[in-house]
């Protein structure tokens, strides 16, 4: 099986995609979601959870393991080049399939292969990218010829301890810079403060869209919150946070979850043959980019998410008008306000989103903005960014279904830095 | 003050921290793109090569950009530190060039409330030792 790099659409300009409406995303599939892993039930690792995830969605797309000849995921759990198990390894292991990390902290697609029985595959791709670029990397391998029924796996993990810590004293490579002088997550709060000094706004004005999105999320049944902490979440809360770094409190930071998520997506001319209704990609866009310096800057991000929306508006032929459903990632929501102003959703310019904030967002009026909760309403599972739009433009979102038109979407993420666009639509032209 | 976190050299960055051991704060410089680039990589970013990449001298003048402050790092050797200033200053003769900052002599640490910190004000950088043979860049206010 070939091993495939740089599929991505990521040089200027992109033009409109020689794919567009070849590949439709027909179905979805979700685990159970739980906080953390407690490392010794099998059942609950992540293999075991990205299992239910696919058998669910090839359920709801009326398909069995035989019609599927690709896997796309993301092995790592954790999708930002980190492995889990760098993180929290190395452990005691157990008997087969859980003899290695595979299956417990990562799920490959040669692993689900095995476990699961996949006789006809012949492309699997683990390319550990967030799952925006993963929806991106299928589309591109369907249009392309090389699969035609593709299941899309993201597992992401969170065992016990506290994430991301680091106890050592020396730093080397790239984090000498950041770790030399103490900086971590101060840069979200630090790039957000001079968002505020840019623009005559201030932190407090983020409680609306933050209460706003776990109303949002407590109505899908697979977030976190909805499953175990069902409880109103009100702007006094959010103003009350614990203080992580200047300008970033507890609730801008996303809550690590154990959950794992697949897609079906298939060939237009396979779409016909599906239980649920097709959702066709229109365009993907990637990007990556680097500070001009050692610190990423207001000027930075502002610079890099234009690129990244007028690539995406290139690409896809669309303008800002255009877009019902707007699934701008969140986790920290410290950044929302760089995407929504850079694609200009609701004609929101640059400085004007917390404004937008203090407007009606709500889900059943006119501007319903992450509809599905994003990670704030979720947990730190991602994948309600591919969920939600899925399901408003199939018409099957239930509680969650806005009143406003829901016929194209664009969901976006991960971070200024480095992000993947999927823009998606209930007609292929 | 030792510092929490040593910086450990590697062969991009071995130039830079020899010279801040000699009092120096040099940046690389690309002649045929003429920019400097901090922090050091083993190409340039904007050509993509060495062919042109020398070592620089700055002044050491730089303002502050802007700060941030740290209440709960995932850098488990600052934790007794908390909360903690992290200040951004600019290289005075190119203001593209930032550099990472504690600013620890003008306004020390474990702030007990937040500091009044001069945004544009001019520092100058000293070498303060990290280790015992291995100093590296602060900043200090021009008074
Ligand atoms: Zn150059």
């Amino acid at each position: 099986m070939a091993r495939e790099v740089n599929w991505e659409r990521n040089h200027d300009p992109v033009g409109i995609w020689n794919g567009r409406g070849k590949a439709a995303l027909v179905a979805r599939g979700h685990s159970p979601t739980d906080r953390r892993w407690d490392g010794e039930s099998l059942d609950k690792s992540l293999g075991a959870f990205m299992m239910i995830a696919v058998q669910n969605a090839l359920d709801d797309a009326g398909i069995t393991i035989d019609d599927v000849d690709g896997i796309i995921g993301s092995a790592g759990g954790q999708g930002n080049g980190q492995p889990l198990s760098d993180v929290w390894g190395p452990r005691p292991y157990f008997d087969a399939p859980y003899d290695s990390e595979d299956g417990l902290t990562h799920v490959t697609g040669q692993w689900l292969r095995q476990q699961m029985g996949f006789k006809n595959l012949r492309y699997i791709n683990n390319h550990g990218d967030p799952v925006w670029n993963l929806i991106g990397q299928a589309s591109q391998a369907i249009a392309d010829g090389r699969a035609e029924v593709v299941v899309v796996t993201y597992p992401n993990g969170n065992l016990p301890g506290r994430y991301h810590q680091d106890p050592s004293n020396q730093a080397r490579g790239p984090a000498v810079w950041p770790n030399t002088w103490g900086w971590g997550l101060s840069g979200q709060g630090f790039t957000f403060n001079q968002y505020c000094q840019k623009y005559g706004t201030n932190h407090d004005r983020m409680a609306p869209f933050v209460v706003q999105e776990r109303k949002n999320g407590l109505l899908w049944e697979h977030s976190y919150y909805a499953q175990h902490e069902p409880g109103e979440f009100t702007e006094e809360d959010y103003l009350n946070g614990r203080m992580i770094a200047r300008d970033l409190s507890i609730f801008d930071c996303d809550r690590p979850v154990l959950a794992a998520a697949a897609y079906v997506m298939v060939s237009a001319d396979r779409a016909k043959d599906m239980k649920q209704k097709p959702v066709y990609i229109l365009d993907h866009t990637e990007s990556q980019f680097s500070p001009r310096s050692l610190v990423q800057t207001i000027d930075d991000t502002e610079e890099w998410t234009d690129i990244q929306a007028q690539r995406s508006y290139n690409g896809s032929g669309l303008k800002p008008e255009d877009i019902d459903i707007f699934a701008p990632y969140d986790g920290f929501a410290v950044f929302t306000q760089y995407y929504i102003e850079a694609f200009g959703w609701r004609g929101v310019k640059r400085g004007e989103a917390h404004d937008f904030y203090a407007g009606d967002i709500s889900l059943k009026g006119p501007n319903p903005l992450n509809s599905g909760g994003g990670n704030m309403g979720t947990g730190r599972m991602r994948t309600v960014f591919i969920t939600d739009p899925l399901e408003q433009l199939q018409g099957r979102a239930g509680d969650r279904q806005v009143t406003t038109k829901a016929e194209v979407a664009v969901t976006h993420g991960v971070l200024p830095i480095t992000a993947g666009t999927v823009v998606m639509s209930t007609s292929p032209d | 003050m030792a510092r929490p976190i040593v910086p450990v050299p590697d062969p991009a960055t071995q130039p830079f921290w020899d010279a801040c051991n000699e009092g120096k704060l040099i940046v690389q410089y690309c002649s045929v793109c003429d920019r400097r680039q901090f922090p050091p990589e083993a190409a340039c970013r904007d050509c993509g090569f060495n062919f042109h990449l020398t070592w620089q001298e700055t002044s050491g003048r730089a303002k502050i950009v802007g700060y941030s402050i740290t209440y709960d790092s995932r850098l488990v050797q600052w934790h007794p530190l908390q909360p903690f200033l992290n200040v951004i200053v600019a290289l005075e003769e190119d203001p593209v060039i930032n550099f990472h900052t504690n600013l620890i002599d003008d306004f020390g640490t474990n702030l007990s409330e937040e500091p009044d910190i001069p945004i544009g004000a001019t520092c100058e950088v000293q070498f303060v030792e990290a280790e015992p043979g291995r100093m590296i860049p602060e900043w200090k206010l021009v008074k």
